[in-house]
């Protein structure tokens, strides 16, 4: 199970990096990078406000 | 002092990063970041202050609406570069439609103003350049520098390049990414129930008062949260929405609420979107401490906000300023321990501590309560002759009408 970002749809405000327990995440200013920690608890796809993010 | 060129290259073989000394980095060139750098340059101290992104300001990433009361109180003084509208007002509205106006002419109250964040926090970062701190934009804090235990600065990508910035303290002020104090061990992330997921459109062509900021409440509107109109003046506005993390319950919960509104408000459905701004806003009370070992944490980092409105600009200003200060003190004895940080915590906790517990649990409180009683209580408040136009006069309002309502923590009120 991965995070896949749709970057059609991401605003890149950086939400979901502020909201993961594991601190998985990291935006560069356009790029998000998920690390190793992710443990799939998909809290990032709930909030998203605008459905950027699911997990396959 | 901090060198103006970096050391670093290729030395025995070895490539080492540039690295960049100073008294205090500072991660994050919003408010917080710029008014501590500010205060930290201006007493001497040499202060980078660095931004991940490429301009100061934007990407958008809020409501704009600000009240006027504690500008002064951070030396800020109004400009109208960075002012879009004065407001008279505020109306809420209930999920009847039922309206309670906050009318800033009845009072004598200045009520306050919609800005243009993208200047405002420009203005702040000159501010803070003239006072002697340098700038590093797109550079992105990566992680913290510990040596022997000790946080002794951060790394960064600048440009593309990585580096290193150490510093007698770190100044944690990334907003609500709150990243940094967590590469130092310290957990930001609050609860689900805390957060609020938000996106907001810029419309113009639409025929709202232009002089009220409104509110709009409603579970099946925005649930655990508010819509919000702030003018921006030529008839246009900020329309946006926050909904509670545990209600997110449809996919783009946040959008399709805000979306689903518009389409059905005669004042808004024809008009046309000039911005799209996302984010997520924390509403839990501060962080149990804001300063450790060489880290300090302002604003939305150390979840130092409103709960209720999700209003945090001036408690950024007053955490960057109040860390500004108690640094210089901190430089002078050279001790940048906990312990010598918490004039820091006595300030910001003596000044907006009991505020923000009390409004989180007046959150708390408003989200539990079901749209029919919100009708009631907005209805009965709409003739009420309120002495104090803010949250706080509100409160006292209800702890007045609805006793029950407030009683957990009617000792705040």
């Amino acid at each position: 199970m991965a995070i896949i970002v749709d970057f059609g749809k991401c605003l890149h405000c950086g939400g979901c990096v502020g909201s993961c327990p594991q601190n998985a995440i990291y935006m560069n200013d356009y790029i998000l990078e998920f690390n190793d920690n992710c443990n799939s608890c998909k809290r990032c796809v709930k909030l998203c406000p605008v459905a950027a993010l699911r997990m396959e | 002092m901090c060198e103006a060129l970096p050391c670093g290259g290729i030395e025995d073989g070895v490539i080492s990063v540039k690295t960049y000394n100073c008294d205090i980095v500072i991660v994050g060139a919003g408010p917080g970041g710029s008014m501590a750098a500010k205060f930290c340059a201006q007493a001497g101290l040499d202060t980078i202050l660095i931004e991940k992104k490429a301009e100061v300001g934007a990407p958008l990433r809020c409501a704009e609406g600000v009240s006027k009361s504690w500008l002064s109180e951070v030396g800020i003084e109004p400009d109208r570069s960075w002012i879009a509208a004065d407001m008279v007002g505020a109306v809420i509205k209930s999920p009847a439609g039922h309206e309670f106006r906050m009318d800033g002419r009845k009072t004598g109250e200045e009520i306050g103003y919609v800005l243009e964040r993208h200047l405002f926090d420009k203005a702040l970062a000159r501010d803070a350049a003239d006072a002697g701190a340098k700038i590093m934009m797109r550079t992105g804090c990566t992680g913290v520098i510990r040596e022997g235990g000790k946080l002794v600065g951060i790394k960064a990508n600048s440009m593309g390049e990585p580096i290193e910035i150490r510093a007698k303290c770190v100044v944690a002020a990334d907003g609500y990414e709150s990243q940094v104090a967590r590469w130092a061990g310290v957990k930001t992330v609050p609860k689900m129930g805390d957060i609020n997921s938000c996106i907001q459109y810029r419309m113009t062509n639409i025929d709202v008062e232009q002089e009220w900021c409104e509110f709009i409440l409603g579970n099946d509107i925005a649930p655990g949260g508010y819509l919000w109109i702030f003018p921006k003046g030529n008839r246009s506005a900020n329309v946006g929405i926050g909904i509670r993390g545990d209600r997110c319950n449809v996919p783009a919960a946040a959008k399709y609420y805000l979306d689903k509104w518009i389409a059905e408000d005669d004042r808004l459905n024809k008009g046309q979107i000039l911005e799209v701004a996302s984010g997520m806003v924390s509403t839990c009370p501060g962080l149990d401490s804001a300063i450790y070992d060489n880290l300090v944490l302002v604003g939305d980092a150390a979840r130092i906000i409103d709960p209720i409105t999700g209003g945090g600009i001036c408690h950024a200003c007053r955490t960057g300023m109040y860390a500004g200060k108690v640094l210089a003190e901190c430089n002078e004895k050279n001790d940048f321990s906990k312990e010598a940080l918490k004039p820091y915590e006595r300030m910001w906790r003596n000044r907006m501590d009991d505020k923000i517990v009390r409004n989180w649990m007046a959150k708390e409180k408003m989200n539990s309560i079901e749209d029919k009683q919100m009708d009631e209580i907005i209805d009965i408040l709409s003739d009420y002759d309120l002495k104090q136009l803010d949250v706080f006069g509100i409160l006292k309002a209800i702890k007045d009408k609805f006793p029950d309502l407030v009683e957990e923590f009617a000792d705040l009120i």
